[in-house]
């Protein structure tokens, strides 16, 4: 039995599922024992941890750098958002969800198209104008997409089998807001599963090593151009799913949700976390929904009116991720893996004058020490 | 007709402020090869040190001095003690820093002045000239901006191309190695790039201010014009930049003016794209060296 699970826990695709089983117990818990307004909190981790999780594979797996994802959002949050309008939709809410993933994952693909031949600041400069031109799709077409008031979100009754099955399980009465917060985190979850066995398969491989070397990539066959574009598709997915997400949660698609700043965010949450870890992703989400109240509020005390307070967290963020950039390129969750790392090969090579060994650590990070591109180091 | 010549003026006034937000951008990425995402809110920001001087009485020139000098004490600081650590690194390392530094000085503005649209005062008329019975669409303050950002260009042409200044910064900027070698403080040339660049951005922000309303997103969509008027031009060329802004003004500006106002950003995307799709290395691109 011990062996069985051993085994399992060795390939890769049984720990990412038996981590998610232990999350979704996790989820429960948390979800039960918390308030309404903590739910909300915990659906709005979840799209932006979602989002973050597809942008980490792109800029930390595949070394291109994406300031659209708010658009791509924007695209998935919209389309659910059309498909709620009569607030009985046709299909369930996770297929309305599927649904705006395909139409990001096709907008992704143009874009992914096109992005592929760039590289480093003309990607983000093209990506960026992405991000501030999106909006203007939706006052364009003011008749079906609202225009600047945006659209209403209106979500469909929990059907029953739902709420009978949460009765069963919790013994609780299932809320709006923990419903919504369910459906986000078996989203994130989904999705971190799959992007995380997709990195560690052949795919993820071809997307470090196109990151890593081009000109070695190339060499070793593989279509550089294929992989960037498939990286941008599976994160473009991951995007518009977290849209969808957004949706439900916020029961709002409008243009002032989908600015630069939050394209900008979901940068910063990946970088504080550390590029190319899904966990420093989730981390980096967290810090986004759960540091601003905390900043806000240190702000109020310390006298500043409650518009300058609330721009203190993007302060914080923008000066973490500078700060990140200059002293720890691989980000919270990296670094912390890279310390472990580098004590456990000294306690186990005690005595042998060794320096600590690159390979020793965790391989899911990016190469610890600098972000993606480890050309600069070489140099 | 007349709407289509005032289109056509409007366009290469605005034309002329991408062109100096792009050269700015130019300015940086020939010599520290970075793209300054930041530059946007470094510009804003001395708009406000601006506004806050004319604010306490004192006239908009002092004020309009006061910006320049500030944009050009910020460029120098930034450079000199956050930029320099990633110069010549992992080119990702550079693009997250410079946005890490749009989301600081964005924030700090709204912090500091306020998150509120204000007006900002212009030295010049803002209606239209009259010629005849018909009012044109260019006003004072469109010359003022038009004559201003020709003379900065000159005089950055006249230092680049006369001093020995300039010369130092060509050297830094085309090789730092070997300029190092003869004896040229590269360090000192970079921060005075950078310095020189700011101050440019900084001209092209109070033009745009002037006589509208300024906030602290308000420079934000103008970095993604200047980087497509700058990329038009391949990013390596002051000339270009110039061109570039030009041409993006007026595409922009009729753009605005037939199709709507909401499709600006959206065309500067399409622009940008087709270029980089047709001609990555810019309209005035050499043929370029092939890569392995």
């Amino acid at each position: 039995m011990k062996q069985r699970l051993a085994r399992v826990w060795d390939a890769s695709a049984g720990r990412h599922l038996l981590l998610a089983l232990l999350g979704l117990v996790v989820v429960v818990l948390v979800v039960e024992s918390v308030s309404d307004f903590r739910n909300v909190q915990l659906a709005s981790l979840a799209y932006l941890g979602i989002a973050a999780g597809g942008l980490t594979v792109l800029t930390g797996l595949n070394g291109q750098i994406s300031l659209g994802h708010g658009a791509l959002m924007a695209i998935g949050a919209y389309t659910a958002a059309l498909m709620l309008q009569d607030g009985e939709p046709p299909i369930p809410l996770l297929g309305i969800v599927l649904v705006s993933m395909l139409v990001a994952l096709a907008v992704g693909t143009l874009v992914g198209v096109a992005a592929a031949r760039l590289h480093g600041p003309y990607l983000a400069g093209a990506t960026l104008a992405l991000a501030v031109a999106v909006p203007g799709i939706a006052l364009r077409f003011g008749e079906t997409l609202g225009g600047e008031a945006g659209l209403r979100v209106r979500l469909p009754d929990i059907p029953e089998w739902v709420l009978d099955a949460a009765y069963f399980v919790t013994g609780s009465e299932l809320t709006r807001s923990s419903y919504v917060a369910y459906l986000a985190w078996l989203v994130l979850l989904v999705t971190y599963v799959l992007l995380a066995n997709l990195s560690r398969s052949r795919v993820g491989r071809r997307w470090r090593a196109v990151r890593d070397d081009e000109v070695a990539a190339e060499l070793a066959g593989i279509g550089l151009g294929r992989s960037r574009v498939s990286a941008f598709m599976v994160s473009a997915a991951a995007a518009g799913a977290a849209g969808a997400v957004m949706a439900f949660a916020v029961r709002l698609a409008a243009p002032s949700g989908f600015t630069l700043t939050l394209s900008l965010t979901l940068l910063a949450a990946v970088v504080l976390g550390g590029l190319g870890s899904l966990t420093g992703a989730l981390v980096g989400a967290a810090l986004l929904t759960f540091l601003p109240d905390v900043v806000t509020d240190a702000g109020r005390s310390a006298g500043l009116g409650d518009i300058r307070a609330a721009e203190l967290a993007p302060l914080v963020y923008g000066l973490v991720m500078v700060a990140v950039v200059l002293l720890a390129p691989a980000g919270l969750v990296g670094t912390v893996r890279s310390a472990a790392a580098r004590r456990r090969a000294r306690s186990s090579r005690s005595g042998r004058d060794t320096t600590p060994d690159r390979r020793t650590t965790h391989t899911d990070a990016a190469p610890t020490g600098a972000v993606p591109t480890s050309k600069g180091d070489v140099r | 007709m007349q709407q289509l010549l005032n289109t056509a003026l409007g366009g290469l006034t605005l034309g002329m402020v991408y062109a100096a937000f792009a050269l700015a951008l130019v300015l940086i990425w020939r010599s520290t090869r970075i793209v300054n995402f930041a530059q946007a809110p470094m510009a804003m920001l001395t708009t406000f040190v601006a506004l806050t001087v004319i604010d306490a009485g004192y006239s908009y020139w002092i004020g309009f001095v006061v910006a320049l000098l500030a944009g050009l004490v910020l460029g120098a600081v930034i450079e000199r003690f956050v930029v320099r650590h990633v110069e010549g690194g992992p080119e990702i390392n550079a693009v997250i820093l410079t946005l890490g530094l749009f989301i600081v000085l964005h924030a700090l503005a709204s912090v500091v002045f306020g998150n509120r649209y204000r007006s900002f005062p212009a030295p010049f008329g803002i209606r239209g000239i009259e010629v005849g019975e018909t009012t044109i669409g260019l006003t004072g303050f469109g010359i003022f901006t038009v004559v201003a950002v020709l003379v900065v260009m000159g005089l950055l042409v006249a230092l680049f191309r006369f001093t020995d200044v300039g010369l130092r910064m060509r050297a830094s900027a085309f090789n730092p190695e070997v300029a190092r070698l003869l004896g040229v403080k590269v360090g000192r040339m970079l921060t005075l790039g950078w310095a020189l660049a700011a101050l440019v951005g900084s001209l092209a922000a109070l033009l745009i201010a002037g006589g509208s309303l300024v906030h602290p997103g308000y420079m934000d969509s103008i970095v993604v014009y200047g980087f497509v008027a700058a990329v038009l031009g391949g990013l390596d060329s002051p000339l270009g930049a110039v061109v570039g802004g030009l041409l993006l003004g007026l595409s922009l500006s009729f753009v605005s003016g037939y199709l709507g106002s909401e499709l600006v950003a959206l065309a500067a995307l399409g622009i940008l794209m087709a270029v980089l799709l047709l001609r990555p290395g810019g309209l005035f691109a050499q043929a370029q060296e092939r890569r392995v």
